[in-house]
């Protein structure tokens, strides 16, 4: 019997768009509000700044994406935060959104996740 | 220096080299070792020897002595401790001031500080734990070319460890299917692929030929899943000239990462090619062969905690450090006693972690830890747990290894590394909840559920030889 029945190909290729991944929990299934609410508590919890980016699918490789507005600088409600994915998705239908956690201290960025993948 | 005779003859080092009451100054290059003294031999005796054999003493009383101002330029042992649970063993504290040292010069430190003196007859055995480098000295050197946050914004990689994989098996494959092995790992999610360490250019794979397919590889992951993907091209060579011949080479083909081994190509070469790196935008990844030869026996030679400060100092963006979990040796205090000195801007004194010095690096940037070694799907709750995000972890059997191939073991790695960091970031203790966290994120992935059953039994539980002292 041959073994190769029992093996899965893994599947994507250039031509398919939705081979793309978009960096942190892009290998998870798409999140929903109340996964967001913990990623955003946590962000919160650690003094970081949340920021809204988003931008067309077929250019998510950028370093830069589009800003929402400006990044929410002390802001610790979450469900604000909640509030501008969404007021952003609704301008941006067709755009990808990512979620980031501006850590100042590191001058890095502390999180940083793709929260809402049209098509996906 | 008037009033000071010449007079021939052997002293005992504690006359000149004992200073129980000496003032540690802030610029001062501080010295711990465990020394074990021959029979007959006081510590007291024993740490001033090493304190002068390894600065400016010598056996005998030379006349040349009176031109100079000794006070001013010897080391002095200050203070002595007994180690805890080990008869006959002392902590020996050397204070050596700053002009002893070539500014920007690891290699001029080690061998003042580790050189003849571990030869030395009345020591029997002879250990460096740790060194104090001054701020004064820290800043004389180039440190990582990039470091933690730089590196981040070029892998574009933010808000979790990075994945990488030792391509296995290390030696015998061509360098078109070695390519293949690179090209599939990273389509399937990890950031990084690794050359084993003797990987250079031996007859079957010339190194020339292993970086182009290796660059197509990276190239067409990269654009295939959209993420920024790396391949560590060993430039480890016979002569610098040939590194550094590697090292353009890699450029020229758009690599963002290049890697070397540190201890068995020295710290000179480690250095010229770290400023190459800084120079032209290259990371640089630091492999340590050879470690384990200098730091594992308990009594002597140089513990890792020294070596990877000295390669902070010398220039490196990632150093391997242990896994604590793997198959490799490795204590966890102290694992994460030498992981804060790579990382960390100033780290306290802490003996729980074999820290035996406040360490403060001024602006030097930090390097990632890299975890390495017998690592699988299993071992990630811990690895998140442990390292926490700035790291790379690298799975090289635990993604080769994987029954439907590298992708699928790449995107299981991937899958469980994000699951757990998501479950740690809304207060799960990943450690103790890694069994639930994964299997809920293998339901929706088949190669995550997968590499869990391959998996299931491997262990490596063995004691650790190099143990920190009870205190």
């Amino acid at each position: 019997m041959s073994k190769v029945a029992n093996i899965q190909d893994y599947r994507s290729s250039q031509d398919d768009p939705g081979s793309r991944r978009y960096g942190t929990f892009s290998y998870l299934p798409e999140m929903a509000a109340d996964r967001m609410r913990k990623q955003i508590e946590h962000m919160v919890a650690k003094g970081w700044n949340p920021a809204i980016e988003h931008v067309e699918p077929s250019r998510s490789a950028d370093n830069y994406w589009y800003m929402w507005k400006l990044p929410m600088f002390g802001e610790r409600d979450i469900d604000r935060v909640l509030a501008e994915i969404e007021e952003c998705r609704k301008a941006w239908p067709n755009h990808l959104i990512r979620l980031i956690g501006y850590d100042n201290y590191a001058q890095s960025q502390g999180a940083s996740m793709v929260v809402r993948r049209p098509g996906a | 220096m008037s009033g000071k005779n010449y007079s021939a003859g052997v002293k005992a080092y504690r006359e000149t080299y004992w200073e129980p009451d000496y003032p540690v100054k802030d610029t001062d290059l501080l010295a711990c070792f465990k020394v074990v003294p021959q029979e007959g031999v006081d510590p007291e005796e024993a740490a001033a020897a090493v304190a002068a054999e390894s600065s400016t003493g010598t056996w005998t009383t030379v006349w040349t002595d009176l031109l100079t101002d000794l006070e001013y330029y010897k080391g002095r042992a200050y203070r002595i401790e007994p180690v805890p649970g080990q008869d006959g063993a002392y902590f020996a504290f050397v204070a050596y001031p700053l002009d002893l040292f070539e500014e920007g010069s690891v290699v001029n430190v080690i061998t003042s500080i580790a050189g003849n003196v571990f030869g030395f007859k009345a020591v029997r055995s002879l250990r460096l734990e740790d060194i104090r480098f001054p701020v004064a000295y820290v800043t004389t050197c180039g440190g990582p070319p990039h470091g933690i946050q730089v590196e981040r914004d070029i892998m574009d990689k933010y808000g979790r460890a990075m994945l990488g994989c030792t391509i296995k098996p290390k030696l015998g494959l061509s360098a078109k299917n070695y390519g293949r092995a690179v090209y599939e790992c990273l389509r399937g999610g990890l950031d990084f692929t690794k050359d084993d360490e003797n990987v250079n250019s031996q007859p079957f794979m010339r190194w020339r030929q292993r970086f182009d397919f290796v660059a197509e590889a990276v190239h067409k992951a990269a654009a295939e899943t959209g993420e920024k993907k790396g391949h560590y091209l060993n430039v480890t060579a016979p002569t610098v000239e040939e590194m550094f011949k590697r090292a353009e080479h890699a450029k020229s083909l758009d690599m963002p990462i290049i890697m070397h081994d540190y201890l068995t190509a020295g710290f000179t070469a480690n250095t010229s090619l770290a400023n190459w790196c800084r120079e032209n935008g290259m990371l640089l990844h630091i492999h340590r062969a050879l470690h384990a030869v200098l730091d594992r026996n308990p009594n002597h030679g140089i513990h890792f905690r020294v070596l990877a400060k000295m390669l902070r100092l010398s220039g490196g963006d990632h150093l391997h450090s242990g896994t604590v979990v793997g198959k490799l040796e490795g204590d966890r205090e102290a694992t994460l006693g030498w992981i804060d000195l790579m990382r960390e801007k100033f780290v306290p004194e802490n003996r729980e972690r074999g820290i035996f010095f406040d360490q403060d690096w001024g602006h030097m940037p930090g390097l990632f830890p890299v975890a390495s070694g017998g690592i699988h799907v299993w071992h990630m709750p811990a690895l998140v747990s442990i390292f926490g995000d700035d790291a790379v972890f690298q799975f090289g059997g635990g993604t080769l290894g994987h029954p439907w191939g590298n992708a699928a073991g790449a995107a299981a790695n991937r899958v469980a590394l994000e699951a757990c960091t998501e479950a740690r970031n809304a207060g799960r203790d990943v450690e103790r909840e890694g069994k639930d966290i994964l299997t809920a994120a293998a339901k929706h992935s088949p190669e995550l559920g997968a590499a869990m059953e391959t998996w299931k039994e491997i262990k490596f539980e063995f004691d650790t030889v190099d143990k920190l002292a009870a205190g």
